[in-house]
């Protein structure tokens, strides 16, 4: 009898807390949902937080009474080639060169990753069979999932090598280098997302496609490709955006140096390099500190545009009907 | 236009055989295409394990780098790997799984949920050296957590929040709305839909996602730079001490970081010993990725409806 | 420096069991900025601290670094071992690297190389964290600023390997990083002097034109377990590590 009642009183207890925390879970649900949108602005706010003093202004007192005031020149800082932070007698703050590099690999790499990322997912998506399909995709996420510090390594022991062997130059840090690592990086990207989208394209596009006596390839061209272009555009974007972003492999291969390419053989830097190679060394309030800052949020800015652009591109799909 | 063959109106055309050629062509190009892409990959994979080999063994994982990185293993490095990964996924886990639940049983159809989508993107497309300034400035400043295993876990946290939000979203779609009316119609609420019957059908998607993104913050140099990792100090060879080296407020070794010192900056480190590491973070993460493959083909298998 | 560092705190780790020491790494740049901070308990550098740096560490961090001298070191100049250069004055090397310097080929110095028919000169430097890039930026550029284009690494180690590989390449940095794919060219002061090759000898002597001290700075006096390793290092056992490591040792 005392047990069936200390029964009944554990399962009442069990119940209220179940009833009364519920509201409580349902709130820590809503905050967990929202904290999406708190952390990208909060790391565009403590970003660029870090970033101010450089466009404010940073007072040092050298002397008693004598306070030196360095800020950016933002004209300098856009248009000047020469990146010298920490010269013992004119630093300059100027990121063109960098622009430059980040951009000539970025173009590069999705010269050569966009016509081979494209010709794999249509062969993924529309003539391999389905096992065929299931061990190609697999292969292609194990080469997603390959670290960038990895692809690095690669690019110095295999790809300088290779490049100074057949192309005889001094040395394989270079554009091409960075570029052909990049390439492979950004590929696995762009071949699911292209894959994805073509066959998100109803199979009755294809039946009458074939209906009117396309061949499978007439068929693709003119059919698929306009009805997918939206997927595709964005296939290609978040490849810009994978190699506008990555860093270690870029600090590895291209040379790291602060130039104003005029070939594919030269070295570069890239503006994400330059932060990793250089914040451990800036000191918290210099104004080389705050400069790195805000190339950071110059990327995150490069980063937001891409990803936004994409976004509207895939919801362009919706929009129009397509699919 | 050819003339038909009156006496067989169904016989093969020339424009056909043409078609049927190019098609073919097409084929091959494309075929030729994934195997550009695909084969050197391998290849380059085979040349690193190659020259591995001779570093690899049951030593090399197990003992602490010594005499200088010359000799030894990588065992104090590849411990302090793991410990991110624990860490920053007891974070990053509940919050993205919970922030999924929100997204695909909660959030309305209106433009807020759209926007939260949109960061979710975003935050998915920050360069990874963003993520590790964001860190520094946030979580070793602002929050005085100082260069820290706790700091560098709270930025790969953020890192990968997005994949895990999105494959929980996913994985919660794919449960047939009639589950949860069922519930509802026997007087079910909400939350007590989705903690008996909703997450315990998604858990293999859900967990796809998150082991997705183990490999991720295995690999990734750029987040913990700045936030906590260091070159060396002393690991003890045996005991807890070896199992757990590090402190949630010590700065720690990392495979990702330790092969790029050892790559570019160190002098005397044998090759085999760089390629070595190299092979061992490739192999974890293949590992890992091959666990959430072979995840999603059973869970494929196991869906009964 | 790193290497150095390593290896003294795996010697002294092994004879005290009780003291632990954690090495970061980045060049002496970081390391001073990490000190200036208040965020490291030692520094080693290939450079003095600048004034700058000083003076931020009193003002905004109430410290006041102490430097001490521990070893010396050669820059030395480095070729591939195929390049007949054997000799080269610092006006040269300012021509080569400083910006506006007009120097851009083997050509230009009057070698024909051997492995390659490129004659340009493959400016192999550091990145500007490094204490390396500071001192050879004082002491043979004049604190000019180097010309830019040169192929930025970021390890002492990492030049030599790629001067290694590299038929027209010229790269600078600590001779204790030698290896037989390179040769260490010999530095005149000027047109007239003679050429010293960068050596332990030449360096106490003090006729080798770019040698450097290797210092080591601490916050404050040091005290306690910091002054002891630092005594360590003075004493017979760091100086005999530096030796082995291919510095030049306080005497």
């Amino acid at each position: 009898m005392g047990s069936l009642l200390g029964n009944y009183l554990f399962r009442w207890l069990i119940k209220q807390l179940q009833d009364r925390s519920e509201p409580i879970i349902v709130c820590i649900i809503y905050i967990c949902g929202w904290s999406a949108i708190l952390f990208v602005i909060a790391i565009f706010l403590f970003v660029f937080k870090e970033s101010l003093p450089a466009l404010t202004g940073i007072e040092t007192e050298i002397a008693v009474g004598e306070i030196e005031v360095e800020q950016l020149d933002l004209g300098e800082f856009t248009t000047s080639p020469r990146w010298i932070p920490e010269s013992a007698k004119k630093p300059a703050f100027g990121i063109l060169a960098l622009l430059v590099g980040t951009l000539s690999v970025t173009v590069f790499s999705i010269l050569l990753a966009v016509p081979l990322g494209l010709g794999a997912a249509v062969y993924v998506s529309e003539f391999a069979g389905n096992k065929t399909r299931e061990i190609l995709k697999i292969l292609i996420e194990l080469l997603a999932a390959i670290p960038s510090v990895v692809w690095g390594f690669i690019g110095i022991v295999v790809m300088n090598p290779l490049i100074t062997e057949l192309s005889g130059e001094a040395v394989g840090l270079n554009i091409l280098n960075a570029g052909i690592v990049l390439a492979l990086m950004s590929v696995p990207i762009i071949v699911s997302v292209s894959e994805d989208a073509l066959r998100a394209v109803p199979e009755s596009f294809r039946e009458a496609g074939l209906a009117m006596g396309a061949n499978r390839w007439e068929m693709i061209y003119k059919v698929l490709f306009p009805a997918a272009k939206n997927g595709l555009l964005a296939a290609v974007l978040l490849g810009i955006g994978r190699g506008i972003g990555e860093t270690m492999a870029v600090l590895m291969c291209t040379g790291h140096s602060v130039n104003m390419p005029t070939s594919l053989f030269d070295p570069v830097r890239t503006l994400t390099a330059t932060i990793a190679a250089e914040l451990g060394e800036a000191v918290r309030g210099d104004l080389h500190y705050h400069t790195l800052f805000l190339i950071g949020v110059v990327l995150f800015a490069f980063a937001f545009i891409i990803n936004l652009t994409a976004d509207l591109v895939v919801k362009g799909i919706r929009n129009q009907g397509n699919v | 236009m050819s003339k038909p063959n009156v006496n067989n109106p169904f016989a093969i055309t020339a424009n056909e055989v043409r078609s049927r050629k190019v098609e073919r062509f097409v084929c091959f190009i494309t075929l030729g295409m994934t195997w550009t892409l695909i084969l050197p990959v391998l290849v380059i994979l085979g040349f690193l394990f190659i020259k591995a080999w001779p570093a690899l063994s049951v030593s090399f994982i197990f003992d602490n780098p010594e005499q200088n990185m010359t000799a030894g293993g990588i065992w104090g490095p590849l411990i302090g790997t793991f410990m991110l990964i624990i860490v920053s996924l007891l974070i990053a886990a509940p919050i993205g799984i919970l922030a999924g639940v929100y997204l695909n049983e909660f959030a309305r159809d209106n433009w807020f949920t759209r926007l939260i989508n949109l960061a979710v993107v975003n935050l998915a497309g920050v360069p990874s050296i963003v993520h590790g300034l964001f860190g520094l400035g946030a979580f070793v400043y602002f929050f005085q957590m100082q260069r820290s295993l706790l700091a560098a876990s709270c930025t790969v946290a953020v890192m990968t929040l997005p994949v895990i939000i999105t494959s929980t979203k996913e994985a919660l779609a794919s449960v047939p709305q009639p589950f949860r009316v069922a519930c509802w119609n026997m007087g079910a609420s909400k939350w007590q839909t989705i903690r008996t019957i909703v997450l315990p059908n998604s858990i293999s998607g859900i967990l796809t996602g998150v082991i997705l993104q183990v490999a991720r913050a295995a690999g990734e140099t750029a987040p913990i730079l700045f936030t906590g990792a260091m070159i060396s100090s002393r690991i003890a060879d045996s005991g807890w001490a070896s199992m757990v080296p590090y402190g949630l407020e010590d700065r720690f070794m990392a495979l990702s970081y330790h092969l790029y010192i050892i790559a570019t900056q160190w002098q005397n480190v044998p090759e085999s010993f760089k390629y070595g590491t190299a092979i061992v973070m490739i192999g974890l993460v293949i590992a890992v990725n091959s666990v959430s493959i072979g995840f999603r083909i059973y869970l494929r298998s196991r869906k009964k409806w | 420096m790193v290497n150095l560092a390593q290896a003294w705190a795996e010697k002294y780790q092994a004879e005290r069991s009780e003291i632990t020491i954690e090495i970061s790494g980045g060049g002496s740049g970081v390391g001073i900025s990490s000190l200036t901070q208040g965020l490291a308990d030692m520094a080693n550098a290939s450079r003095k601290m600048k004034a700058k740096e000083i003076r931020r560490a009193k003002k905004e961090f109430n410290l006041d670094p102490q430097e001490f001298t521990v070893g010396k070191d050669a820059l030395a100049i480095y070729v591939h071992k195929d390049n007949p250069i054997e000799e080269i004055t610092i006006a040269q090397l300012s021509a080569i690297y400083e910006e506006g310097g007009t120097t851009n080929t083997w050509t230009e110095l009057g070698v024909t190389l051997a492995g390659t028919s490129n004659p340009k000169i493959v400016r192999i430097s550091r990145q500007n964290n490094s204490g390396t890039y500071a001192y050879f930026r004082q002491h043979v550029l004049n604190d000019n600023d180097f010309k830019l284009g040169s192929i930025d690494l970021s390890g002492s180690a990492d030049v030599v390997s790629m001067v290694e590989k590299t038929p027209g390449a010229i790269g600078y940095s600590g001779m204790g990083y030698a290896t037989d794919g390179v040769k260490m060219v010999k530095v005149k002061l000027d047109d007239d002097s003679a050429s010293v090759a960068p050596n332990a000898a030449n360096v106490i002597n003090g006729t080798y034109p770019i040698s450097r001290p290797l210092l080591i700075y601490t916050p404050q006096t040091p005290t306690g377990t910091v002054k002891d390793y630092l005594d360590w290092i003075l004493g017979k056992n760091g100086q005999t590590i530096i030796e082995e490591m291919g510095y030049v040792p306080l005497k």
